[in-house]
């Protein structure tokens, strides 16, 4: 089916990062520490065969494969990605909405929390041979997070097939988080009662928060996030609150303090 | 002691003196130390620096200064291990560089990912330990620049001066944990560069040596602040120095 681009973001004012700036400009730890490691490393990583198994609390756990999740409804989204140490690009991600595959696992009443995790193989991943975080990456939404229309599964960008050091075959994309939350080559989703960990949190509970929406009014310790840089570009540019998502999501979080809740 | 290996470092070592005793030496010295700023220059002039070239040329000139205040901090050791007391005169000059690279480091930062924005820029030296550190180191070397010519160690004296420029690693320590600090999680890079550093700082402790030699300065005592660190002044005595600190046939 042709995709339909639905929320362009302004081009005026959100023109689209060129392709090769977001093909190698990238933080994946699983090929290296370095931005341009997994442009260079991700080569080793097999997309094919994948498979994504979904469980937990709900009425019809499956493994589903990546052929058959090419199947749900693609669009291409033109969203801006804001990086927490303090990056933007505005990517046309090529997907679906994460709650597709969510209402076809049918989530008991039980399941508050959807949790992702990334493959763990070092034969495939050589930065998993270092220590820089507890793997394998995990990542968590609230439900209602998840269920978001906004919030989608990538299987491309740029009108093609998802390069590997983007998260190939298939990742999380949340607008309105800071980056690290859109978790990258996903092989499991469980839904869960309660919060689930996260890998950047449980590295440095004090800079990641679980939520860690963009917010220019909540500084990381390390760096301010009043501004940020749009990759190609020379100037900062004021952070907006959830990456300018605000009208889609604020109501997520409504009578919550987000001061608190980083 | 005449043995073909020990013969054969001593001739390997006179060469390497010879070599760094040259009229070219300084000149050369010089000009490779300019080569990683130009060369990022031109990657950044030809669009090579990649997605983030305003952060490329910070990182560039920040790990610059921090391998050239290890390099520089590394000579004295060097001296000692293998004897080529030539390696003494390159201290200042690198030293310099160190600073120097420091100073373009903190100049990108503010001119060119900060763009001038003093209010934040002051906010982040006071919030942000990481910069407040590094804020710190360069403070040090601007210090240990400023009073670097053969000037002013007559002027603060010796023994004073040699005080003020054990401070390069505080220095050096203050870079390493910028380093450290500012990287998400614990990587591997600023590690290897702390352990050097942390390593550099023992073997002023507790050094050395591969080879023998009778050298007045090869006692214990001097051993610690041995009279090479001395700066090449003029109050620095005679030009029979052995590790080719002396002033008089230099420079």
């Amino acid at each position: 089916q042709a995709p339909t681009t639905i929320k362009p973001a302004d081009p005026k004012f959100d023109p689209t990062t060129p392709m090769k700036s977001a093909t190698t400009y990238n933080n994946f730890y699983e090929f290296g520490t370095g931005k341009g490691d997994p442009a260079e490393n991700a080569g080793t990583l097999k997309t094919r065969p994948w498979e994504i198994a979904v469980g937990g609390e709900v009425a019809k756990p499956m493994t589903i494969g990546i052929e058959d999740l090419l199947k749900f409804p693609i669009e291409e989204r033109i969203y801006r990605l804001r990086c927490v140490e303090g990056w933007s690009m505005v990517i046309p991600w090529v997907g679906f909405p994460l709650a597709e595959l969510l209402k076809r696992v049918e989530p008991t009443g039980n399941a508050r929390y959807v949790a992702f995790q990334t493959l763990n193989d070092p034969k495939q991943m050589p930065g998993l041979r270092s220590w820089v975080l507890d793997w394998p990456y995990t990542e968590g939404l609230r439900l209602d997070e998840a269920m978001h229309p906004l919030s989608l599964l990538a299987v491309g960008m740029y009108g093609e097939v998802l390069p590997n050091q983007n998260g190939a075959p298939i990742r999380l994309v949340v607008p309105w988080k800071y980056g690290f939350k859109s978790i990258k080559s996903i092989v499991k989703i469980t839904l869960v009662k309660d919060q689930p960990p996260t890998a950047w949190n449980k590295s440095q509970p004090r800079e990641y928060g679980f939520y860690s929406n963009v917010n220019p009014e909540v500084d990381h310790p390390r760096w301010s996030q009043a501004t940020e840089r749009r990759v190609g570009e020379f100037s900062r540019r004021k952070t907006l609150p959830f990456n300018g998502y605000a009208e889609e999501v604020a109501s997520l979080y409504a009578g919550m303090d987000l001061k608190a809740n980083y | 002691m005449a043995t073909p290996t020990a013969t054969a470092g001593v001739d390997l070592r006179a060469g390497a003196n010879a070599a760094l005793a040259s009229r070219w030496a300084k000149p050369a010295v010089f000009t490779l130390c300019l080569v990683p700023l130009v060369w990022t220059m031109w990657l950044a002039y030809t669009g090579e620096l990649g997605a983030e070239p305003v952060l490329e040329s910070v990182k560039a000139s920040g790990l610059w200064a921090l391998r050239f205040l290890l390099i520089a901090l590394a000579l004295t050791p060097l001296r000692m291990l293998t004897g080529v007391a030539g390696l003494a005169r390159f201290r200042r000059m690198l030293g310099l560089f160190a600073f120097f690279y420091a100073a373009v480091h903190l100049s990108t930062y503010v001119g060119l990912d900060q763009f001038f924005d003093w209010p934040a820029i002051w906010k982040d030296i006071v919030k942000r330990p990481y910069i407040t550190v590094g804020m710190g180191a360069f403070l040090i070397l601007t210090a240990l620049a400023a009073t670097s010519t053969d000037g002013m160690v007559k002027r603060l004296g010796g023994k004073s001066w040699r005080a003020l420029h054990r401070c390069v690693f505080v220095a050096g320590l203050a870079g390493c944990l910028h380093f450290l600090m500012l990287v998400k999680g614990w990587q591997t890079a600023p590690l290897v560069y702390a352990l050097i550093c942390i390593g550099l700082l023992a073997f002023r402790r507790w050094p050395v040596r591969l080879w023998r030699r009778k050298d007045p300065q090869a006692g214990t005592g001097s051993v610690r602040t041995p009279r090479a660190e001395a700066p090449r002044s003029g109050e620095a005595p005679a030009p029979r120095f052995p590790d080719g600190s002396s002033p008089a046939r230099r420079s």
